[in-house]
């Protein structure tokens, strides 16, 4: 079942590749996406059977390529990574039939997608390193090609492509040395060989193999401060892609994470897990900081993702702790919640970034402050928005809810402990997780409130209209995939509880009971019922309506202009912006994010006491990438400077450089 | 945060003498001040009368609506400000028109009744206007003061667009330049009801 | 879920709505009767509300369904929170439904809807409460999360009925300093988000002060009436979970009628001390400027922070 569902993946995807190949224009896009979305339904189908129960599969290549071959071990962490994957995929494919064709519908573009999707869902299910590897490369290559897709009217895209090239290879290279060296000593590539001789290794080479995959797959998830590509390639690839990058491919880094610390190494040490955790306190803090801030929506959109990595890693850091103290129960609750927001993540960011897509297409830019009114104009587009940014509020009855509250008693329960580490670590843990809970929902309030609300604040807006049929399906299935996830707790419980199972060094048992309408969780006293708030909340909400409503004293008096104290005219150069929006949260932060403020006044020539204009204008600079990485490439940039002066194309330079080695290689060999 | 602080302020050489007391040494002994006012002075609102006049028509049919409770919004169309000063007297501790069931509120959409002052200049009738439409019905609109009746001393002035009977429909008026406080808890009181 | 766990549940709903607006006008009488006048009559609020619901809805051209649906949402997020808090008894039904990080995400759904509605009307005033209602929201979550860290280490759980069982049992835990501590911190959040002074003034008329009135100034009739008798359920919801939490005494551990109405006498008592605090304290306070309120915030964080540190060392 598993392998045949495996199979039909790959076939589709390679028909897809091929019809993205020789098609014409038109066909081409809609039958990529059709057969894409194929693939991606198989790959989805796969993944949900070894969840549901069946065996894991495994099948070995060995010819398939030099070195090992590839080796495919489907087991049930994996299954949830090909899952989310699919869970974006099959959306975003068919949402990319509408979408390519006003758009990006090129050949390479057509071609790299399904490749993108199909390695997407299985670069989890390798089961040895050459396959990992080239499988990986294949992911980075196809999703390079698409950041390029819109290069000719984006220069924007050229230097993200650029940044996120030399990260991506950078984190692969830590990737392999890391997996190398782990191999070698465990003497095997496969995973299982590695699996059960990791305990051969020193103490000391394991961490390093860690900390090299620590560094190598987080690059990949986005988490600070290897997250610099991220803001940048995400926003520019097409938004279907995005859908896939942020919430599929990031998610990846962290399953390496936890595939090769607490999988293949088996655990290790406290410090690993507590490292893991500071890293997604930094991440999940920057990130929704920089998203606050942001008025480019994808942008925006791209910063909550490495938010929402970072809560992902403080659910795997605080899991290692707990291990690592011996609080085997509670490791697996925090790893289950850590792995259940990766699932809602992958349906509400994949739901946010198709919602800003449309909104890109329809009026032709992402800037926040010169969107507004598109409520009325594209009412499917808005209502599916609100409920991704409800959903990523972690507003309750909605999915992000059920992973928060999830990790919130992981991190809750924690306490009373005996290991200091844990009773700092984990008040600290809550209270970041509380803030950025808070400024998420200010960030969405912002970012709905001026694309969807009020009055549009261009001619553009003004004349949006609703994205074409396809690209609704995507968005309403996505929403809905919203809503199914956070009302049905019982479906969730068994599959992460066979998931955290396949994590050996953090987890046994069951993390999460269920009766069908109430989450509960072992040794914990909490329970949680989604559905019943959700009816609870709908009830009150029909009975607050029928005591307004029943009383048919009052009339509703329409399409008056709003109450604007008087003034003769209100129009959208009153309202709120994104920018003013975020200013008091600004101030608040200011020693942390120093934002740039310029406010430029013009005066009038007859006087300086009267002012022609005023402009204002912000920007925040990423602290990494001001000190960390330019500094960094100036250095580059300046060894090469250094080298030029050795190699300037003088062939008679080059001739002494030959005569001055032949001279040296003599004199070492005589 | 980078917000300004003003640390100390002072005036003149002579502003050194009163800052030999700590900060909250004069905020306790403002506190106590306060708590010794509250003790000595008691209750000031003065007894009212038995029952408000009942008013008549489609007036009083408009204010059975209200149910004894009046939300009020104030418009200043262009007055001197004498009558502004007895309106909020009428709020104030003696004439305490709130114990009626009268509140101000901020806004046009959360009131019932406008009060309008002054006579209606050229620059404030189109506000006018909008403030009356932007109020949700059942709603009344008590011109106050002679101004707002008639124009008053400045009618035929070249800024002034009219009475407030000329701009929206009025239905109280309450005589006087300016009107006493009890005068205009009276007419409050008849649209209370109480 | 038992059949007397939902009416117990049920009844806490219809007694908090019915009493919420009583609450309001105890404390304008206080207010009144300490600047030396005689103040509205208690019934004054319900009052109010009966005329909205029968003045028009004035809904004007810019907004859209969002701004329709924020008082529903609004009104049905805080009396399902009010059917959680155990205010009568531990045995409510809702108990299992959501604990108290369901009540804190909640009252933050309401407050999402009602910030979105503010922004729906596009004046620049609704703009401006929404923005300012965000910040202080985002920030004084830490505070209200990690207090309610400190309650459940010594109780274990994070369960209301739980919490409240817990300190039944063992009544020195209400004494000791890591509950004292929450209960300031939540004190301080409680001022914070019923937008009471010094944090926000629910009297004030100057639209450049205004934090939660700024969103609602586009509403009218029944929608104000909505919008108005949720925020008096809030201060109820608020106001309960602060005495019933720290000071359960009194609370029913059946649902036998007689223990649930010295239930429902003594939570409305405790109610009334702290709403009675407020109003008195208000009275000798001024509104802070916006910037400050931050750093109430923080220093709110800091004490919910030493009561979960303090449940650890003194442990
Ligand atoms: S009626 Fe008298 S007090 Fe009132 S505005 Fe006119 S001049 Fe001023």
């Amino acid at each position: 079942m598993v392998g045949v569902a495996l199979g039909i993946a790959a076939i589709a995807a390679t028909l897809a590749m091929a019809a993205g190949c020789v098609l014409p224009e038109r066909a081409r896009v809609v039958w990529v996406g059709i057969l894409t979305a194929a693939s991606a339904t198989a790959g989805g189908v796969a993944g949900i059977a070894v969840l549901a129960g069946s065996a894991r599969f495994t099948a070995n290549y060995p010819d398939l390529l030099p070195l090992g071959g590839i080796r495919i071990e489907f087991d049930a962490l994996s299954a949830i990574f090909t899952v989310a994957a699919a869970l974006v995929a099959v959306p975003a494919s068919i949402y990319g039939i509408g979408y390519g064709l006003h758009g990006p519908s090129s050949r390479p573009v057509q071609v790299a997608y399904p490749l993108l999707v199909w390695s997407l869902m299985m670069v989890p299910a390798a089961g040895n390193v050459t396959g990992l590897v080239v499988l990986w490369e294949l992911m980075a290559i196809s999703s390079l090609i698409l950041v390029l897709a819109e290069h000719q009217h984006n220069p924007e895209a050229r230097t993200a492509a650029q940044w996120y090239a030399v990260v991506t290879h950078l984190s692969l290279l830590a990737i392999v040395v890391a997996l190398l060296i782990l191999a070698h000593g465990a003497g095997g590539e496969s995973f299982a060989a590695m699996r059960s001789g990791a305990g051969r290794l020193g103490p000391g080479v394991t961490s390093v193999v860690f900390l090299l995959a620590l560094l190598g797959f987080g690059a990949k998830a986005g988490v600070v401060p290897v997250h610099v590509w991220l803001p940048r390639a995400h926003p520019e690839a097409p938004s279907h892609v995005s859908a896939l990058m942020s919430g599929a491919m990031v998610k990846l880094g962290i399953y390496g994470v936890v595939r090769v610390g607490w999988d293949l190494l088996g655990g290790g040490p406290g410090w690993w897990g507590a490292v893991v955790l500071i890293v997604g306190l930094a991440s999940a803090m920057f990130g929704i900081l920089h998203a606050l801030l942001a008025s480019d929506l994808k942008r925006l959109l791209a910063y909550s993702t490495t938010e929402n990595v970072g809560l992902i890693f403080i659910g795997i850091g605080a899991a290692g702790l707990f291990a690592s103290t011996g609080n085997r129960p509670l490791a697996a609750v925090a790893l289950a919640a850590a792995l259940l927001h990766v699932i809602n993540h992958a349906a509400f960011k994949g739901l946010l970034f198709l919602g800003a897509g449309s909104i890109h297409s329809a009026t032709g830019t992402r800037d926040l402050d010169s969107l507004g009114g598109l409520a009325r104009r594209m009412p499917v587009t808005a209502a599916t928005f609100a409920v991704g940014a409800l959903a990523i509020a972690a507003l309750p009855p909605l999915n992000g809810f059920v992973s928060e509250w999830l990790l919130l008693q992981s991190l809750v329960h924690s306490l009373p402990s005996k290991a200091v580490a844990v009773a700092v670590a984990m008040p600290v843990a809550v209270a970041v997780v509380a803030l950025v809970g808070g400024l998420v929902a200010a960030t969405f309030v912002k970012a709905f409130g001026t694309a969807f609300l009020a009055m549009p604040r261009s001619v553009e807006a003004e004349q949006a209209h609703e994205s074409p049929r396809t690209m609704q399906i995507g968005l309403v299935a996505l929403a809905g995939m919203c809503v199914a996830l956070a009302l049905a707790p019982t479906v969730l419980a068994e599959p992460l509880r066979r998931a955290t199972v396949a994590v050996a060094g953090l987890s046994s048992g069951r993390p999460i009971h269920t009766n069908g309408v109430y989450l509960q969780l072992s040794g914990i006293q909490a329970g949680l019922s989604p559905l019943l708030l959700a009816t609870g909340l709908g009830v009150m909400m029909v009975v607050a309506l029928a005591v307004v409503r029943r009383r048919r004293v009052h009339h509703t008096v329409r399409d008056i202009p709003a109450w604007g104290c008087g003034r003769t005219l209100q129009t959208a150069r009153m309202e709120y912006t994104a920018t003013s929006f975020a200013e008091p949260l600004q101030r608040v932060f200011d020693d942390v994010l120093h934002p740039e403020i310029d406010v430029d006044v013009d005066h009038r020539t007859e006087s300086r006491h009267y002012i022609e204009a005023i402009r204002y204008r912000r920007q925040t600079r990423d602290a990494f990438e001001q000190r960390l990485y330019l500094p960094l490439l100036g250095v580059v940039r300046r060894a090469g400077d250094a080298a030029r002066r050795v190699q300037n194309g003088s062939i008679h330079r080059y001739l002494t450089f030959s005569l001055i080695t032949l001279i040296v290689v003599l004199i070492a060999a005589r | 945060m980078a917000v300004p602080r003003v640390v100390s302020t002072r005036f003149g050489a002579g502003g050194e003498k009163h800052r030999h007391k700590p900060e909250h040494d004069r905020e306790r002994a403002a506190v106590l001040n306060l708590v010794r006012k509250i003790i000595r002075v008691g209750r000031v609102t003065e007894p009212h009368d038995a029952d408000p006049a009942p008013l008549e028509g489609v007036v009083a049919a408009t204010a059975d609506r209200l149910h004894g409770s009046v939300q009020v919004r104030q418009v200043d169309a262009g007055s001197c400000n004498g009558c502004e000063a007895e309106f909020s007297a009428a709020f104030g501790p003696v004439y305490d028109v709130e114990r009626f069931g009268v509140r101000l509120v901020a806004s046009p959409r959360h009131a019932d009744v406008l009060v309008v002052t002054g006579p209606v200049t050229k620059n404030m009738a189109e506000p006018l206007v909008k403030t009356f439409e932007a109020t949700p019905g059942p709603k009344l609109v008590i011109a106050l003061g002679d101004c707002a009746r008639n124009c008053g001393v400045f009618a035929g002035g070249y800024g002034v667009a009219g009475a407030v009977a000329d701009i929206v429909p009025v239905d109280i008026e309450v005589p006087g330049c300016p009107p006493s406080p009890d005068a205009i808890v009276a007419a409050l009181r008849q649209i209370a009801g109480r | 879920m038992s059949l007397t766990g939902t009416a117990v549940a049920l009844l806490q709903v219809v007694l908090t709505i019915a009493a919420a607006p009583f609450l309001v006008g105890v404390m304008r009488l206080i207010r009144a009767r300490l600047e030396g006048r005689v103040g509205p009559p208690i019934v004054q609020p319900w009052r109010d509300l009966r005329k909205l619901l029968g003045k028009d809805r004035m809904v004007s051209d810019n907004t859209g369904w969002v701004f329709s649906i924020a008082p529903l949402v609004l009104l049905a997020s805080a009396t399902l929170v009010a059917g959680i808090v155990p205010f009568l008894s531990t045995k409510s039904a809702l108990d299992q439904v959501g604990d108290l990080f369901a009540v804190v995400y909640l009252l933050l759904l309401g407050t999402v809807f009602l910030s979105l509605a503010g922004l729906d009307a596009g004046t620049a005033f609704g703009g401006m409460g929404s923005s300012r209602a965000m910040t202080i929201t985002a920030i004084a979550e830490p505070t209200v999360l990690v207090a309610i860290f400190a309650l459940s280490v010594s109780t274990g759980s994070s369960n209301l009925g739980s919490i409240v069982a817990a300190t039944l049992a063992h009544p020195a835990t209400a004494a000791s300093p890591e509950s004292l501590l929450a209960f300031a911190a939540l004190a301080v959040v409680t001022i914070a988000e019923t937008g009471r002074i010094p944090v926000d003034n629910p009297n004030t008329h100057l639209e450049l002060t205004m934090i939660h009135e700024a969103m609602v100034l586009e509403y009218s009739g029944p929608d104000l009436a909505l919008i108005e008798l949720a925020a008096h359920l809030r201060l109820v919801v608020f106001l309960g979970l602060l005495s019933n939490l720290f000071v359960p005494w009194g609370i029913a551990t059946t649902a036998q009628p007689l223990q649930l109405l010295g239930a429902a006498v003594a939570v409305a008592v405790k109610i009334v001390v702290l709403a009675a605090v407020i109003a008195i304290v208000e009275v000798f306070m001024a509104k802070v400027r916006l910037f400050r309120v931050p750093e109430l915030l923080a220093a709110s964080f800091v004490l919910a922070f030493l009561a979960v540190t303090a449940s650890f060392f003194l442990a």
